[in-house]
């Protein structure tokens, strides 16, 4: 009912191109944007805003990257956090041993080291193919950590190969230092890079990326340059998963070692994506959601009904909960919470008259 | 300096053996993604599993051979069990979902383990001592012997069962071709559930081994990723390359370890066994892109 596109017509190339091309999608976007630039920090307190929406929208974001890779260039990656790392660690080492960097280029340029690391081990993509490739990246994740922890400087000598981020100060004179400025500059950050990404996958490099998924071989016969492509999303992903890591150890955490960007924390960015919907950028979104509130949900759900567990039982149930909930959901919607969300907008297209 | 060529030989049999034990996990890959395309990541999860209720058992009292049966027939279970909730609901998706829900299962069987019989460290004692014996100034762990030995007379037996009997055929039928192998009436769903108890008995086997060398306890879940570099190596369809990349794997490793980790040698640092065979897979895989053994893929547009 209340999604009708009817009588909307596009009269011209430019309206047909927009993002949201149906006036109901734009007002939606508006209304969400406004919801979280204004709404959610009059209303969050400080523990919302730094334990469960500043991880929510750097993993969201990082799940992004994931998804630029894997949901629409096929290429199936286990090393994103890996590429979360070098992006945190590139941020620390520019902003301490660059003095007075402004703190966009740091971030701009812990990406682009990220997205460089990304070039490199996105190299043997050209020959291999699906699991074969997502075990290799698997290479990148280890060595990745392996070459933090072990050489000094990364972490400027520190003995436990922890980084400490230094205060952040935008244009230079704006500290971002509570929770709720914090909060603001991720979601700015984030917002920024969802567009872009959006429109991206849009355009001649999103439709390059599809075809390339759908099937390289055809790609490559109607005219697509398979090296450029592939390495192109290499790229790309790795320096919104850089991004990501510098987020982390910047606006999250405030320090942190390379063993917060263990293979689990790949898998989690993983699971996101197939949960959330492989190949879209909303998918990104709920799928962190759903990861990040889960275990929240689970931890109160299973004390409220059975009291009294011992810690260690408890978390093991979550556990099995956990990985239940993921085999249920992909049995029930392999195509993730986007497509269920999809489904939803269609069925309200026609709603109450079906016929 | 002198070369010195007899530890050289210990270090290359003492990986060559460590090898063997890497190819045990890996086969129970091999043999899932063989018979129904599913790379299943909760190999690991299901070792960790089988060696945890053995162990549990043997300690609640039970007799060696005993609680070697029940747990074989948990094994099973649990196959028949993933076949009906995991896999057939979720067929003709691509494969990538099928991975990411044995990653859901890792997580789910983990837990179940932990919560049945406790987090704790249970030793595991097979009646085999792990002293080295001397062979021409080489010694050699009589552990790793015995390991070697069963893994040999398991993928012996394996390849037995595959070439010799009714089933085994169906199997290969099976992964041939799905469809096909469907239409000359060979019933898809029985077949994934006896890999997938063979699987587990793989496992229990791979446990029993690997628990008893480092103690049953959480980590052996991450021998999977030990086993992951094996596969790529050797071929994902394959049962000799997982034994060959087992060997090449365990060799190289020790040897980097010492020749170019440790101050012996170029001594860039310790602890590189978690990625360096992953990069030497890498390397073999820009060379052959399919592993050693594994099947050519030809795509057609």
């Amino acid at each position: 009912m209340f999604y009708r596109e009817a009588g909307q017509f596009r009269v011209s190339y430019a309206e047909d191109q927009r993002i949201f091309p149906i006036r109901q999608d734009r007002y939606g976007f508006v209304a969400v944007l406004l919801v979280a630039f204004v709404g959610v920090p009059l209303l969050a307190n400080e523990y919302w805003f730094s334990a469960i929406l500043i991880p929510f929208l750097i993993l969201s974001l990082a799940a992004l990257g994931l998804n630029i890779l894997t949901g629409y260039t096929g290429q199936l990656s286990l090393g994103t956090a890996g590429f979360m790392a070098v992006g945190a660690f590139a941020a620390f080492n520019f902003a301490i041993r660059i003095p007075g960097l402004p703190i966009l280029a740091v971030f701009m340029l812990a990406g682009l080291t990220a997205a460089l690391v990304g070039i490199v081990f996105g190299l043997p993509s050209l020959r291999i193919k699906g699991f074969y490739l997502a075990v290799a990246t698997l290479a990148a994740q280890f060595f990745i950590e392996w070459v933090l922890t072990k050489f000094g400087w990364f972490s400027n000598n520190n003995p436990s190969g922890v980084i400490t981020a230094p205060a952040m100060k935008l244009f230079g004179m704006f500290p971002v230092d509570t929770p709720m400025k914090r909060y603001l500059f991720t979601l700015t950050i984030v917002a920024v890079m969802a567009l872009l990404a959006k429109n991206m996958m849009r355009c001649a490099t999103g439709r390059a990326f599809m075809a390339v998924r759908d099937m390289d071989v055809a790609a490559e016969v109607i005219g697509i340059p398979m090296l450029r492509t592939k390495l192109l999303a290499f790229a790309i992903s790795s320096f919104y998963c850089g991004v990501a890591g510098a987020l982390w150890a910047f606006a999250y955490l405030g320090s942190v070692e390379p063993q917060a960007f263990t293979l689990d924390r790949s898998f989690q960015i993983l699971f996101m994506i197939i949960l959330g919907g492989v190949g879209t950028v909303l998918g990104s979104f709920l799928g962190a959601a759903f990861i990040v509130l889960l275990p929240i949900f689970l931890n109160n759900f299973v004390h409220r009904i059975v009291p009294g567990l011992s810690s260690d039982l408890l978390s093991n149930l979550e556990l099995m909960i956990f990985g239940g909930l993921i085999i249920f959901f992909l049995a029930v919607e392999p195509h993730g919470l986007a497509r269920l969300w999809q489904i939803g907008k269609e069925k309200l297209r026609l709603w109450p008259f079906p016929h | 300096m002198e070369f010195d060529w007899p530890f050289f030989f210990e270090v290359l049999i003492g990986g060559l053996l460590a090898g063997v034990m890497y190819s045990l996990v890996a086969l129970g890959f091999v043999l899932i993604y063989k018979a129904s395309g599913v790379f299943n990541f909760a190999q690991g999860a299901m070792v960790f599993f089988a060696a945890l209720t053995f162990v549990s058992l043997v300690e609640k009292g039970l007799n060696f051979w005993l609680a070697m049966a029940a747990t074989l027939a948990i094994m099973v279970a649990l196959g028949v069990a993933i076949e009906r909730v995991v896999l057939r609901p979720l067929v003709n998706q691509p494969q990538i979902t099928l991975f990411m829900a044995t990653i859901g299962l890792t997580f789910f069987l983990e837990g179940l383990s932990q919560g049945m019989w406790g987090a704790q460290v249970h030793g595991l004692e097979l009646g085999i001592k792990d002293v080295p014996f001397k062979v021409a100034g080489i010694s050699i762990s009589q552990f790793d012997l015995f390991a070697a030995g069963t893994a040999a007379a398991l993928v012996a037996a394996l390849a037995v069962f595959f070439q010799k009997t009714r089933i085994g055929r169906a199997l290969r039928a099976v992964a041939d071709d799905h469809q096909a192998a469907l239409s000359v009436g060979i019933p898809l769903k029985h077949i994934w559930a006896i890999v997938w108890a063979v699987a587990g008995f793989v496992a229990l086997v791979a446990g029993l081994l690997w628990g008893s060398r480092i103690g049953v306890q959480f980590s052996l879940t991450l021998i999977a990723l030990k086993a992951l570099p094996v596969l790529i190596l050797g071929g994902f369809e394959s049962i000799p390359g997982a034994i060959v990349g087992g060997l090449i794997i365990g060799a190289s490793e020790k040897l980097a370890e010492v020749y170019i980790g440790s101050p012996i040698g170029l001594g860039i640092g310790t602890g590189m066994e978690n990625w360096f065979p992953y990069m030497l897979a890498l390397v073999f895989l820009l060379v052959r892109p399919e592993g050693l053994f594994g099947e050519k893929h030809i795509d057609r547009v």
